[in-house]
């Protein structure tokens, strides 16, 4: 067997050994918040015997680990389960579940929601990954110069605003003062393409600007760090330009650690965007996330920590594979 | 019907258009076309078109606002008249109804509206394990009678006369009979929108329906679409950009924008909704009324509105009946911040100073630790030392509302006067808050449901405002408007609903494109 594909497959199960401890966490974290979906939803008509009708029909009368191995198991089927909402709904309804299309189970919530956020993350990261990868390259190349010192501080500086801060000054300067784009971002299913992106546009640049620096210093670090190799002396003293010498001779070589950055990045934008879509109105899965532990609906709070967990783990294990593919020495062990 | 009593109006009810007569001059203006944008908060991915489970405003707006029709209707104006029904009578005992249903009204998928539809919507409400909040409504309804296809008669288990107030409950929609998953699956109802897509807590669109029996009255967007936005600077941001041209509840704090814009306009009129401490009058030493009217005495209501409510509010005068009710009692003398009267009281109990202790929960309000430390303040100048027990939000209203004490609370108020004091003011109702108890109230209470007579109602309504005043156990220091925005792309008639937030969720039915 290939070692890298060996080295996959280990990553593999220990992935999934990870998943099964994340669950076990979620699991119980979930189930030591405070309150619950009985006493949310209730709110003011909270009465204990309502309180209790509606914990007996969920099953939340159940001990925790039987609850948890129930959960697992059907986690393994690739059964989400319904999401409490949409099961009290059904309930509500008192009728058979034959006559209509039956309760929305939790996969079918979040798939359209998922389907957002990866779109969004995706157009973030055509972005932010050349312009961090261009802009580390030229802060390598003109190190300690104007340009450089004004790409570090604007950089940091977006870094280290928090994120609604970032999307005001945007929305203030791009679609208040200057209405350029929308402040609104509520794309919808059949949107066309076009405008899905124009409207998607604030928010993926209020996300570039939190993304970037972290990609963009790393290059810059990773560059400079091979710069004062005996090799690249070696291809100066040929003298080949410096452009040449950054792109074709220390880039590759700084690869590895790159790529673990961007990777971290990604996940990031896929698990980390809560703040930016409220915002926005983005019908993203962080809304429905908040929106579910807001409303203790544990399936899908469930589910959204197990997709978040799950995004980590195999970006993780890309960059893993990647940055091994990236090393000849790693890829072609003795 | 041809003569209008005072009495003959209200056992009898006139279809719209007779008593609605005075947003008239400002509606010959409205014209058909256009498209309206709201954008509004209460949204969730839990909604649907089930309304049993209907409870915040973007569902509502949705719902009753839109897609689907009550039986009756409560006007901008606050006047009842009939949605789906064209007109209806009662015995004198106002225990048996008979309502006329609308003709030739049909569904969005075609089929004709008639009695069943009402009867099996209305069983909805009740059954088996069924959750709804107008239970409560239906369940008094002893027997339900298909008289003829448009008549249908309602035979109540006591007798009445808010009754067909009661009807326009958003809850009690009206959908069609042997259809009834299909149609809160597909949003099918007899509205002047039709459902073109519904994405739960995100957006709904709806398109005007060639004709209806509203044409000329209401119903003039072409198209609507409701946005949601939960979060408050998204909602005022995107009015101020013209994304959308109507949003609910604006940030205070940031007004002065919205104000200053020539293009965007704020408004707002006070309804039921109220912030209230309820005491419980059976437990020392509330059971004592001195104590309770000193407390009463030593809250600055008005700094409260001034600073919780940021001046968007009314004071309270400890009677959970409001402008929004018929028989509001606006001149009965109001308590004030009097700390010497408060004195008094404590004197008259005996006391010089006295220690409560007052839970408290932003769960319960918006502000509401803040309130509970503003009364604190102003209590303590009486003697009143108030030690204020910082409750956990979760479980709130099942572990401190009903079981402290004294306790903050809120109520967003009720149709009728008699609804209100039912639920929260009679001896032994579960949500009586107060356990409050008074057989002078409770016969007024009884008298006041079988009495057609305006006058008179007026009389018992008032007696029942002004012994709750006096004797108990809830101090309700304001009552919070329902606040919106719009652009001037949208216009109105000038009169906006206080039953409910943005014109009583009927904005796609009532404004029109500028």
């Amino acid at each position: 067997m290939h070692p890298v594909l060996k080295i996959v497959i280990q990553r593999l199960l220990l992935g999934l050994l990870t998943l099964l401890a994340v669950s076990i966490i979620i699991f119980v974290a979930v189930n030591s918040l405070p309150g619950d979906f009985a006493q949310a939803i209730l709110g003011q008509s909270a009465t204990p015997e309502a309180v209790a009708a509606i914990r007996r029909d969920l099953g939340l009368d159940q001990p925790a680990v039987t609850r948890y191995f129930q959960w697992l198991g059907d986690m393994l089927t690739g059964n989400l389960g319904i999401s409490f909402a949409q099961a009290n709904f059904a309930s509500f309804v008192g009728t058979s579940a034959e006559s209509g299309s039956g309760p929305v189970t939790v996969a079918q919530q979040i798939a359209p929601r998922f389907e957002n956020t990866m779109f969004l993350a995706g157009v973030t990261a055509v972005i932010a990954v050349p312009m961090s990868l261009t802009l580390g390259i030229l802060a390598a190349l003109f190190r300690n110069s104007v340009f450089d010192r004004t790409a570090n501080i604007a950089s940091l500086s977006a870094v280290s605003s928090p994120e609604f801060f970032l999307a005001y000054i945007l929305i203030l300067f791009l679609a208040v003062l200057h209405p350029i784009l929308p402040s609104l971002s509520n794309i919808y299913e059949g949107m066309p393409f076009g405008e899905r992106l124009y409207r998607t546009l604030l928010p993926a640049l209020t996300l570039t600007l939190v993304v970037t620096a972290q990609m963009m210093r790393m290059t810059r670090a990773a560059i400079i760090n091979l710069l004062a190799s005996p090799y690249i002396e070696m291809a100066r003293l040929k003298g080949i330009s410096p452009m040449r010498v950054i792109v074709k001779h220390a880039l590759p070589n700084a690869l590895a650690p790159i790529i673990n950055v961007i990777a971290l990045n990604l996940a990031y934008l896929i698990t980390g965007v809560v703040v930016v879509e409220v915002v926005f109105v983005y019908p993203g899965i962080g809304q429905l996330f908040v929106d579910s532990v807001k409303n203790r609906d544990i399936p899908v709070v469930q589910a959204c920590c197990l997709i978040f967990a799950g995004a980590y783990i195999l970006l993780n294990l890309m960059a893993d594979v990647l940055s091994i593919l990236s090393n000849p020495r790693l890829r072609h062990p003795k | 019907m041809t003569r209008f009593t005072r009495r003959g109006l209200l056992r009898t009810g006139a279809a719209a258009g007779v008593l609605a007569a005075t947003g008239l001059p400002a509606i010959a203006q409205a014209k058909r076309g256009g498209h309206l944008k709201m954008g509004l908060n209460g949204a969730n991915t839990s909604d649907s078109w089930d309304g049993r489970t209907h409870s915040d405003i973007f569902i509502i707006s949705a719902a009753l606002g839109a897609v689907f029709d009550a039986l009756t209707e409560v006007g901008a104006d606050g006047a009842l008249k009939g949605e789906l029904a064209e007109s209806w009578e009662s015995s004198s005992d106002a225990k048996t109804w008979t309502f006329n249903l609308r003709q030739g009204v049909t569904f969005h998928n075609g089929k004709p509206f008639g009695a069943d539809d009402v009867i099996e919507s209305l069983k909805m409400h009740v059954g088996e394990g069924v959750k709804s909040a107008a239970q409560p409504i239906v369940a008094a309804i002893a027997e339900m009678n298909k008289i003829t296809d448009h008549q249908v008669q309602f035979v109540l288990a006591e007798g009445n006369a808010d009754f067909p107030y009661l009807l326009a409950d958003y809850h009690l929609l009206m959908y069609p009979a042997g259809q009834i998953d299909e149609a809160i699956a597909n949003g099918i109802g007899t509205g002047l929108y039709k459902v073109e897509s519904f994405d739960p807590g995100v957006r709904f669109v709806g398109t005007r329906v060639d004709s209806h029996y509203k044409d000329g009255e209401s119903g003039w967007f072409d198209t609507v679409e409701l946005i949601a936005i939960n979060d408050i600077t998204a909602r005022m941001n995107a009015l101020l950009t013209g994304q959308v041209d109507v949003i609910n509840d604006i940030d205070f704090k940031t007004e002065s924008l919205l104000k200053a814009n020539p293009m965007t306009e704020i408004f707002e009129v006070t309804g039921n909704q109220q912030f209230t401490f309820p005491m419980l009058t059976d437990v020392s030493p509330f059971d004592d009324n001195n104590i309770r009217n000193a407390i009463k005495y030593a809250v600055n209501r008005q700094e409260m509105v001034d600073k919780i409510l940021l001046g968007h509010g009314g004071v309270g005068n400890d009677s959970p009946i409001g402008p929004a009710n018929q028989y509001y009692y606006s001149d009965m003398e109001q308590t004030a911040y009097d700390p010497d009267k408060a004195k008094f009281y404590l004197k008259e109990a005996g006391l010089d100073s006295i220690d409560v202790d007052l839970s408290v929960s932003n769960a319960a309000f918006t502000g509401a630790t803040d309130a509970a430390q503003l009364y604190q303040a102003s209590a303590k100048a009486a003697g009143i030392n108030i030690n204020l027990i910082q409750e956990p939000a979760d479980g709130y209203w099942s572990n401190v509302w009903l079981k402290k004490p004294w306790c903050a609370c809120y109520w967003s108020g009720r149709a009728t006067e008699d609804l209100m004091f039912s639920t929260a003011y009679a001896t032994g109702a579960p949500w009586n808050d107060t356990h409050f108890e008074n057989e002078r109230f409770m016969e007024l209470m009884s008298a006041g449901r079988t009495e057609f007579d305006s006058d008179k109602r007026r009389e018992i309504y008032y007696e029942m405002q002004q012994i709750v005043h006096d004797d108990g156990g809830a101090v309700i220091p304001m009552f919070a408007n329902f606040v919106g925005a719009k652009t001037n792309k949208v216009m109105n008639s000038g009169s906006i609903g206080n039953v409910y937030k943005v014109d009583n969720g009927r904005v796609a039915e009532r404004w029109w494109a500028a």
